[in-house]
């Protein structure tokens, strides 16, 4: 892969379009994605918000070419997604999914471990070979920032699905990539870990540069730690800004359909959300 | 289970490879003709060092294990490893625990091959080389070319739909045998019969020799993607983040998978329990990595089919039990003791 700068964008999306049914693709409501045009900036942590099947999990699979576009194209560092093998689109981009499936009872560190795979180099044996010290120390390390390193020789599982996400982005960090697409990796974690998860994300983007694409429900969450935030509606790009821009209770009310309040958080002055009263207290009085 | 390191690979294979040795030394002292050990040890060491060239000369006892037992212990040993190996990969692959060689209903259309071939004579058609193994893998391919054109009609190969047109083709088959089986003669039914229910029977070394080199080769291109196996087992999105190539990794090991299968089944017929089972087994003792569970499966899987002929040509001698009806009356119990006396300890994965 070329040689990156800092002005270089990590991702140029143009005209993306994608969908699931292939017999379907003539209607319009059966696209998962359409005409989505952005750039993620090379060390910016971008959020990706909207309501359910508002195809925000589609778009980072798509960045990671997990799936593969049907309309427009993607350039990760300026060379075509489609061109690159997954191998080496790997050693750049790590992908965090939302749940993963286990059947077999590998332990934590096995499992961080293959985060190494693709920096591993190819033999005739194949992928075949033996994790090296470094690969070890890289695991450990990782386990160690997502607090899992207690667990390192626990089965997967056997632990709670909060401990399991801390380690699926321990992988994903053993990966040592440049990229980091999380599809909405605090939904199991309970409040402290939620805010360490984030913390560290936060400083290792300030410190080392990495970019980091992040979708979340959780607005707040969301508008308090990414430099940027792109809402999707209905497989739309409908706005795409710093928090202040598009966290708007107009552009909230018209997208997720509900009354919000809107105010500042007392600390960072970033925008805050707060659900109305489920019902107004003259109401209450009348029933 | 700690990490697996390159010390602990060689320990475990190391060990499984000198028990297997000796459940194939058993194998050959075991038998209505009485040869011991050492001296089974000492007539193989002299065919190899002399060739066939020995035999000229030789005693029935000679005879008796150069050309019964030995290729019929090889033969067995292959057969075990490569069901075991398989099962192994297609576990993986399917994400099932429950997968086993048969499940792709290649074997259905291998064993409707050997039907076909029995129903029609033509299994005593040529007098030197029996063609039955040749229709029963051709039976195979047919059941490949079916299951791979089904479950890839969409570009990729879903692993639920391979499982689906797996099972629906193993039903299908199931009730072509059975038909083709009432319309046969009693005693070529019952051959037939006995054939379903798996029995080795000494090969010749030409057949064991192609058998050999087919699969090393079928088993080096499942253990060249053990790392990769590693890693489909965390589903398919994680693999292909983690650079591997999901599609083309499926296809090889559904079509290397499938191809083992074949020509197992076509030498041996249905076997059940060793593909299923044994993968299993070797799973809760040296864990799931690929790299380690691929070549231990095979020592075991081996090991565990030779144990058993040897148990199925003399617990009832001199009349002979199908052989898979031994391995599925003891690997059955064994592994619901396995699957009983884990789960009181720790949990049975996860």
């Amino acid at each position: 892969m070329m040689p990156t700068t800092l002005s270089m964008p990590a991702y140029t999306v143009h005209q993306l379009g994608f969908h699931y049914r292939h017999e379907a693709a003539h209607e319009s409501q059966a696209w998962s994605l359409r005409e989505v045009d952005f750039q993620v900036a090379h060390g910016e942590i971008l959020g990706v918000i909207g309501p359910n099947g508002s195809g925000k999990t589609s778009l980072l699979k798509l960045l990671a070419k997990i799936l593969r576009p049907h309309e427009g194209f993607i350039d990760l560092f300026e060379e075509k997604l489609d061109g690159l093998a997954h191998r080496t689109v790997a050693r750049s981009v790590a992908f965090v999914p939302q749940e993963s499936v286990q059947v077999f009872p590998f332990t934590i560190f096995e499992m961080v471990l293959m985060g190494r795979f693709p920096q591993h180099r190819h033999t005739i044996f194949g992928g075949w070979g033996w994790e090296g010290e470094e690969d070890l120390r890289l695991a450990e390390q990782a386990m160690a920032t997502m607090g899992v390193l207690a667990l390192a020789h626990r089965r997967i599982g056997d632990i709670s699905s909060g401990e399991r996400q801390r380690v699926m982005i321990a992988r994903a960090l053993a990966q040592q990539p440049r990229i980091l697409l999380l599809d909405e990796p605090t939904a199991f974690l309970d409040l402290n870990h939620q805010i360490e998860i984030c913390s560290s994300l936060r400083r290792m983007n300030r410190e080392q540069g990495l970019t980091v694409v992040w979708v979340s429900h959780d607005l707040n969450l969301a508008s308090q730690y990414c430099d940027r935030l792109l809402l999707l509606n209905r497989g739309a790009l409908f706005k795409l800004g710093a928090p202040d821009e598009v966290i708007q209770p107009a552009t909230i009310a018209h997208v997720y359909g509900c009354e919000v309040l809107v105010d500042r958080h007392p600390m960072s002055g970033v925008p805050r959300i707060t659900l109305p009263a489920a019902s107004s207290p003259s109401e209450q009085r009348s029933s | 289970m700690p990490v697996l390191t390159r010390r602990r690979w060689m320990v475990t294979l190391l060990g499984l490879f000198c028990i297997s040795v000796l459940v194939a030394l058993f194998s050959l002292h075991v038998g209505t003709e009485p040869i011991g050990p050492w001296q089974a040890l000492s007539i193989v060491a002299q065919f190899l060092r002399e060739g066939g060239a020995s035999i000229e000369s030789a005693d029935p006892s000679t005879v008796i294990l150069l050309y019964l037992r030995l290729p019929r212990v090889l033969l067995a040993f292959l057969v075990g490893g490569c069901l075991a190996a398989v099962g192994t990969a297609l576990q993986a692959l399917l994400r099932n625990p429950l997968a086993d060689p048969y499940i792709l209903g290649i074997s259905s259309g291998a064993a409707f091959g050997a039907a076909l071939a029995v129903l029609l004579g033509l299994e005593a058609s040529m007098v030197t080389f029996s063609t039955l193994p040749l229709c029963a893998f051709g039976g195979g391919l047919f059941a490949l070319a079916i299951v791979y054109r089904i479950a890839s009609s969409s570009g990729v190969l879903p692993v639920q739909t391979l499982l689906l047109a797996g099972v629906i083709l193993n039903a299908i088959f199931a009730a072509l045998i059975m038909f083709a089986t009432s319309m046969m003669s009693p005693t070529r039914s019952f051959a037939m019969t006995n054939w379903l229910m798996g029995t080795l029977t000494a090969p010749t070394y030409p057949v064991l020799t192609i058998l050999l080199v087919y699969v090393v080769v079928g088993g080096w291109v499942l253990f060249r993607q053990a790392r990769a196996l590693n890693l489909l087992t965390l589903g398919e999105d994680s693999a292909k983040s983690l650079g591997i190539d999901v599609e083309a990794l499926k296809r090889i090991i559904f079509i290397v998978s499938a191809l083992l299968t074949g020509a197992v089944v076509s030498v041996s017929g249905l076997i059940g329990f060793v593909g299923m089972m044994v993968p299993h087994a070797v799973r809760m003792f040296v864990g799931p990595d690929h790299r380690l569970l691929l070549p231990a499966s095979v020592l075991i899987g081996g090991a565990f089919l030779t144990a058993a002929d040897a148990a199925a040509r003399t617990l009832l001698a001199p009349t002979e039990m199908p052989v898979g009806v031994i391995t599925a009356l003891v690997g059955g119990p064994c592994f619901l003791y396995f699957l009983v006396s884990r789960k009181r300890g720790l949990s049975f994965y996860s």
